[in-house]
């Protein structure tokens, strides 16, 4: 009993962990430019895809995954000032459909440059499933788990001691002001879309030996992150990484005692029964509207 | 009656438009093509009222759509109801479920209200899916065709009127609603939510309102479609169907009845004429979308209106 | 001595750790011209904010004209006679300037959804009615060139009084007018100084918050002093300007020399 719940458990924190990679991604870019990237969970398909075809072609993975997330970084950049850039002023909703479309074309792209076929990836360090109080947990898990703790402390000392992390916090709490503090507010933008794009990746490669990849592995992802980046509330860290890790939990905990069929609805019940309580999520900022 | 105003001109030009669009109708095929197009424009006209007008998003309006669609179905395949009552059934059925999940719904605000509504579609899209005993699951399920006491109504041509007639009859009552105090209030809480409250509007009231029509417009080209069509399938209630829906609006421009028409008709073109494409068919898509983003940021018929209107001074 | 029409007792409102209004008591006389002023920061706007149901107190009750309406929403407060406008205008810039006003007269208007989504004829009579209270309206306030003009086609000054148009629509019982001189030339504030008076002569019970001086105590038959959230004091123009507190936390440094 206690050995199956931890295994659920384990599961739900590896997924978790992904979630939270990808909801950091929204958050950042939401903090920089208001946007909604509905396409960060294509930079978790390129990672994926990347480090798929570059190992196939001889690279060794400490090579290939490098290449793949500065590839994608090279992508989120693109992405910015390129279709997000020349739109900005434009409505919210407008926003949406440009981030929908370049989705839409990095995923057509994607079957140009690839496949339309499952691709896997080996795992970092062998398959061998290690036996931990009961319940087993694949290697690949824990570098999940600590590549995600690590990436989570280097962006809390990147926003927390850094000039130019600071930078990027001051351009998402007041653009205008941060200008006049001689910050350079396009590149904060273009580093926030790079940056997002890299922990994207980053997300991709280091599940693709878990679940497989293929070109439209982000669409899932990249909602699920949306989800997590929602309910921890928008634009706070914590609330990604927190809301991420969650939903994780209780994916996995509901696959397993209630419906493997409803594993897919459980995160997006959990969204609408919290954003119904609380309408700015766990650690949103309760914004008082000025008139 | 003044012809010149776009409320009656407009709809004049939509109904020759209709009139007249057999003629270059070829072949049963593209009687599909333009009857696909009247049903977008239904649910189209309707979203707007919602995202153009009203100014709330929904990422979830297949859902509607996919519940009229299989609540049609299913009444009238697994339990054999009349197919007319099927559809009223389910029109009401679809109001009351949009009228419940409407009212925690629409308290959200932006992006908070884009998640909640495309989570909502989702749910309804992995509940069709899932419960295959009903549905059919992922393969759909067949339809039997609309009747009437001594009437059938089956085949492109009698559905292309069909459609048409629908169409005009949503862009009549879109048109009505947005040029009258209900309306007001609606187009008032886009411009300023505070400002239409102090006014005495009741912001959630109005918006659940809203979203009640735009779904039963949804639910009933859904209902239409499953009649029409023989044949649904889970893809019709798709996020991305929600997500291509949302796209027309946008595309044809917001708060623009005539707008959501030209958007669907649109976007529901192109693919057919992208198909020669091939494999480069998403690739351009996509490029296609942002970049009518970018250059007609309101919409391609506000800004035709706004350059025409511009030349004209 | 006739009830009061609108009764504040120990109203409070506290964002954070912060008190913008404290314990706040008062009355509001109907069809008198009540002014709220002080320094930057006083509070006055919060105080608008919570009278009109924007904000919720944090404690305290608004009692209007005899019941209590604490934590009403704006639209309930709206339907009880209450109207206001805004320091940071709340034009509804996607419509026209008659739709504006014709969205004041929303309480007022009687077809609902399905009228209008079937046109019934019902709806064009009552729309015709609208378009001219509307255009009376805004000829009244002294806007009447603008009735055919988009709102995002209007200058600041005749936008503010837009506002005010669009409060009126609802046939207000209390109007609050949050700096109604902000930003406009001398002028243009003689002319809502007229239009203060006009309105307090047909029976509206004026709440006015405004930095001007000479506005205030030309117009107003009762003032309200507030420093940091807390009333300093109250009384008429000349009780007010008199009083040496008031002197000091507020006329003192740049009020005096416009008195």
């Amino acid at each position: 009993m206690l050995a199956q719940l931890l295994q659920f458990l384990l599961a739900g924190l590896t997924v978790g962990a992904i979630y939270a990679l990808v909801a950091l991604g929204f958050a950042i870019i939401h903090n920089a430019s208001h946007v909604i990237n509905f396409a960060q969970g294509e930079f978790v398909m390129i990672g994926g895809m990347a480090t798929v075809s570059l190992a196939n072609s001889g690279l060794p993975l400490p090579l290939a995954i490098p290449i793949a997330v500065l590839a994608a970084a090279a992508v989120g950049v693109v992405l910015e000032k390129f279709a997000v850039e020349p739109a900005r002023g434009a409505s919210v909703v407008t926003l949406i459909i440009i981030t929908i479309g370049a989705s839409i074309l990095l995923r057509g792209l994607a079957t140009l440059v690839w496949d339309k076929k499952l691709h896997a990836l080996p795992p970092f360090s062998g398959d061998q499933p290690i036996e931990l109080a009961g319940a087993t947990i694949l290697p690949q898990s824990l570098w999940v788990l600590g590549v995600t703790l690590g990436i989570v402390l280097l962006l809390g000392w990147f926003f927390g001691r850094t000039l130019t992390g600071k930078a990027m916090l001051a351009t998402a709490h007041n653009p205008l002001a941060a200008q006049l503090c001689g910050v350079n507010v396009r590149f904060v933008l273009m580093l926030s879309f790079g940056l997002s794009a890299a922990l994207g990746a980053i997300a991709g490669i280091l599940i693709a030996p878990i679940t497989l990849t293929s070109w439209d592995v982000g669409v899932m992802l990249g909602l699920k992150g949306f989800a997590a980046a929602i309910l921890g509330g928008l634009g706070s860290g914590t609330g990604a990484v927190v809301g991420g890790i969650l939903l994780g939990i209780a994916e996995s905990l509901g696959a397993g005692y209630i419906s493997s069929a409803y594993k897919d609805a459980m995160a997006f019940v959990i969204i609408l029964a919290v954003l119904f309580f609380m309408p700015s999520g766990l650690f949103g900022s309760k914004s008082a509207e000025r008139v | 009656m003044n012809w010149r105003t776009p409320r009656t001109g407009g709809l004049a030009l939509l109904a020759a438009v209709i009139a007249l669009l057999p003629l270059a109708l070829v072949n049963n095929y593209w009687y599909e093509v333009a009857i696909l197009i009247g049903i977008n424009a239904i649910v189209c006209v309707g979203l707007n009222l919602l995202i153009g007008y009203a100014g709330q998003i929904s990422l979830g309006h297949a859902g509607f759509f996919g519940l009229g669609a299989y609540g049609s179905a299913i009444l009238s395949v697994r339990y054999g109801w009349p197919p007319a009552a099927a559809l009223a059934a389910t029109t009401a059925g679809v109001a009351l479920l949009a009228l419940v999940v409407g009212r925690p719904i629409l308290k959200l605000k932006g992006h908070y209200l884009a998640m909640a509504t495309l989570g909502m579609g989702i749910i309804i899209s992995i509940v069709i899916v899932t419960e295959d005993r009903l549905t059919g699951g992922p393969d759909g399920m067949s339809v039997p065709a609309f009747t009437l006491p001594g009437l059938t109504l089956a085949g492109e041509r009698v559905w292309y009127w069909i459609t048409g007639a629908a169409l005009l009859a949503a862009v009549w009552i879109a048109l009505n609603l947005i040029d009258s105090p209900a309306g007001r209030a609606l187009r008032a809480l886009h411009g300023s939510e505070v400002g239409a409250q102090v006014s005495g509007i009741d912001a959630t009231r109005a918006k659940v309102g809203v979203f009640v029509i735009s779904a039963v417009f949804a639910s009933f080209a859904g209902s239409m479609t499953a009649h029409y069509s023989g044949f649904i399938t889970p893809g019709k209630v798709s996020f991305f169907h929600s997500i291509e829906l949302v796209t027309m609006v946008v595309f044809g421009g917001m708060a623009s009845t005539f707008g959501a028409v030209i958007g669907a008709a649109m976007l529901t073109l192109l693919p057919q004429l992208l198909t020669i494409l091939k494999e480069y068919e998403m690739v351009v898509f996509g490029g296609v979308m942002i970049a009518t983003m970018i250059f007609f940021p309101r919409g391609l018929l506000p800004s035709l209106m706004l350059a025409l209107g511009r030349k004209r001074k | 001595m006739n009830a009061p029409q609108l009764e504040v007792t120990a109203l409070s409102k506290a964002f954070g750790g912060i008190h913008a209004v404290d314990q706040l008591s008062f009355e509001i006389e109907a069809g008198k011209v009540h002014s709220i002023i002080g320094p930057n920061g006083a509070g006055k706007t919060t105080l608008l904010n919570l009278l009109t149901g924007v904000y919720a107190p944090s404690s305290g009750s608004v009692r209007l004209e005899g019941s209590d309406v604490t934590g009403l929403e704006p639209h309930e407060l709206a339907a009880r006679g209450m109207a206001r406008t805004f320091q940071n205008l709340q034009i509804f810039f996607n419509m026209s300037a008659l739709e504006n006003v014709m969205v004041g007269r929303h309480l007022r208007e009687r077809s609902g959804w399905f009228t209008a989504m079937l046109r019934f004829p019902r709806l064009t009579a009552g729309e015709r009615e609208s378009r001219e209270e509307a255009a009376e309206l805004m000829r009244f306030v002294g806007v009447g060139e603008y009735i055919d003009a988009d709102a995002d086609a209007m200058p600041y000054g005749a936008l503010k009084r837009l506002e005010i148009a669009r409060a009126l629509g609802s046939k207000p019982k209390m109007l609050l007018l949050d700096e109604p001189a902000a930003g406009l030339n001398p002028t243009e504030t003689h002319d809502i100084d007229t239009l203060i008076t006009r309105l307090a002569r047909s029976g509206v019970t004026v709440v006015l918050v405004e930095h001007n001086m000479r506005l205030v105590m030309g117009v107003s038959d009762h003032i309200v002093v507030l420093d940091y959230g807390r009333k300093l004091c109250e009384g008429s123009a000349d009780h007010v300007r008199s009083d040496p507190r008031v002197i000091e936390a507020y006329l003192g440094s740049e009020g005096l020399a416009a008195c």
